[in-house]
């Protein structure tokens, strides 16, 4: 039987107490915050309990907002068996974002959190292969943090270029 | 994990009798005929028995999540177009359903099947790629001559549609850009009574070939709770045995109002979830896109093409997830607004990233070989796994 985010949240609630916090946004992307330190612990018990039996990890996505100097990761979770969704947040600190990897949980976290990792530094403890994925080894930076100054060169080769239209 | 290139590494076991084996590393790609744009797999070999296959990628990666953030909303779309550029159609329509679900933008009924046609038009576009280049990775070049040929009067249809033969930038925020042409519709049914005939002529030709179907059946087989816990999705999923579409189970745009079933894999030629089940689903598809084709230009109602959207366009601050099933299934757009005329954040994910990231796990244990047809059976598509 789907469950909405309130009642999903009062499951959480009796296990982890206020490490996650009470539901906020509307419908599908009602969201929940979880303390980082607990959101390996959440993601197992939203697996493994049956009347959660949250399968799949739909998404998962980092987002830099250097104003309130965190990073946050937002895990968008599906269950095939009930046909129901959570949104859960989770905010590292922007200056040392370290989040528990849920990779053991769901296979498909492995290569997501690589890209979060390299694109926005997002370093997952307890990852099994952490490497970048998408930029060179040798990359400078995470492109997606918003204070990124793209380098002017990359081995020899010019980032950029004079315009051809000479005003 | 040594990913350094052309090196042989040498492992040297010893067994009873002082046999030395050597494993051979073996480098495929970024340029191979077979990976389907750029891409390479580090192959550690015992002969011909692969016992991994390592993806690399991102030589195909342009940012375009980080351009999202500098182009503004409208100015996107054209971008998105790159994301997938072998199923164009469904990267606009994914885009424009968040900026209207964020602005709460209602989108005119008309506009609504225009999208529809296009997005089924387009997904034949893509299953004939891939359907094609699949029988040529494997060695049989004349279907893919037959796809190729199909897939030329979609690009004719598309060019009418919208200018474009690839790269469409058909759809807008709020709708489509151009009406059907007058005609249009007609050429479309005349093109799908002739492609319906070639489905079938096309499976006597190859889908059901006995070399065909040895080199798929049994091949890389992924269970129903694999392929969901690597959140594989579309014909990728639905191979493996479930029966998940979101135009059916999560419908959006006018899906609900037009008739349609789900093909499933059902181990018809070996075991459940093999690479032929992956394959004969995309054929299954394709006839289904026709019916649902023909449906929507029967259905389709008179008005406008496009709502009013300001051309400063700034949602509210918020953020949205949205999925619709593309040629190569769920694909989900996460994107967030600050309320000002450039996204905050906008994430893509796409069907072949998942794809790709399960190839390490079934590639155990298969010939070299079969690495094409595993590749050729999930239809992954490079610039939809790099962005």
């Amino acid at each position: 039987m789907p469950l909405d985010a309130a009642r999903i949240h009062a499951r959480l609630a009796e296990r982890f107490g206020d490490a996650v916090s009470a539901p906020a946004g509307q419908g599908r992307d009602a969201w929940l915050e979880v303390r980082p330190e607990r959101i390996a612990d959440v993601a197992v018990f939203l697996r493994d309990e049956p009347d959660l039996a949250f399968d799949c990890l739909s998404n998962l996505s980092g987002v830099d907002y250097p104003k309130q100097g965190h990073i946050q990761v937002v895990y968008h979770l599906f269950s095939y068996r009930h046909r129901h969704w959570i949104v859960l947040k989770v905010n590292a600190l922007r200056d040392d974002p370290v989040v528990p990897t849920v990779s053991g949980v769901w296979s498909h976290a492995n290569w997501q959190e690589r890209e979060c990792f390299d694109l926005l530094g997002v370093r997952f403890t307890g990852h099994p292969d952490l490497r970048r994925l998408l930029m060179p080894e040798d990359w400078p930076g995470h492109p997606l943090r918003k204070d990124f100054v793209e380098p002017q060169e990359y081995h020899g080769i010019s980032t950029s270029r004079e315009s051809l239209l000479k005003v | 994990m040594g990913l350094a290139g052309f090196e042989v590494e040498i492992e040297r076991s010893r067994n009873g009798g002082g046999v030395v084996t050597e494993d051979m590393t073996l480098n495929m790609g970024p340029q191979h005929p077979s990976t389907h744009g750029v891409l390479r797999f580090v192959v550690r070999a015992d002969g011909e028995v692969m016992k991994s296959a390592v993806p690399d990628v991102g030589y195909l990666h342009r940012s375009i999540e980080k351009i999202a953030e500098k182009v503004g909303w409208h100015g996107f779309i054209p971008y998105t177009d790159r994301v997938d550029y072998v199923a164009a159609m469904f990267c606009n329509h994914g885009w424009a359903m968040a900026a209207e679900k964020l602005a709460g933008i209602e989108v005119p009924k008309r506009a609504e099947y225009c999208r529809v046609i296009a997005d089924e038009l387009c997904r034949l576009h893509s299953h004939l790629l891939s359907v094609g280049s699949m029988a040529m990775d494997i060695g049989a070049f004349t279907p893919f001559t037959h796809a190729i040929r199909e897939r030329e009067y979609l690009n004719d249809l598309f060019e009418e549609l919208c200018g474009a033969r690839l790269t469409f930038h058909y759809m807008r925020i709020g709708g489509v850009g151009w009406d059907l042409p007058p005609g249009w519709a007609e050429k479309v049914l005349a093109f799908l009574d002739r492609f319906e005939a070639m489905i079938d002529e096309y499976n006597r030709l190859i889908s059901y070939n006995k070399i065909f179907v040895e080199r798929l059946a049994n091949v890389a087989v992924i269970t129903a709770a694999e392929a969901i816990d690597y959140n594989l999705v579309g014909p990728n999923l639905r191979g493996s045995g479930v029966r998940y579409d979101v135009r059916k189970d999560d419908p959006y745009s006018v899906y609900p109002e037009l008739d349609f079933e789900v093909p499933v894999g059902r181990g018809e030629m070996g075991t459940l979830g093999d690479s032929f089940d992956r394959y004969i689903v995309r054929m299954e598809e394709m006839k289904q896109s026709c019916r649902i084709i023909r449906q929507a230009l029967r259905q389709i109602p008179k008005g406008p093409v496009i709502a009013k959207v300001p051309r400063n366009f700034k949602p509210p601050a918020g953020d949205c997830y949205v999925r619709l099933e593309s040629a190569r299934g769920d694909m989900g757009w996460y994107v967030v607004s600050d309320g000002t005329a450039f996204p905050h954040r906008c994430k893509i994910r796409t069907g072949s990233f998942s794809g790709i990231s399960i190839i390490e796990h079934v590639s155990r244990d298969l010939m070299i070989a079969d690495l094409v047809a595993v590749i050729a059976s999930l239809d992954l598509v490079a610039p939809e796994i790099d962005r």
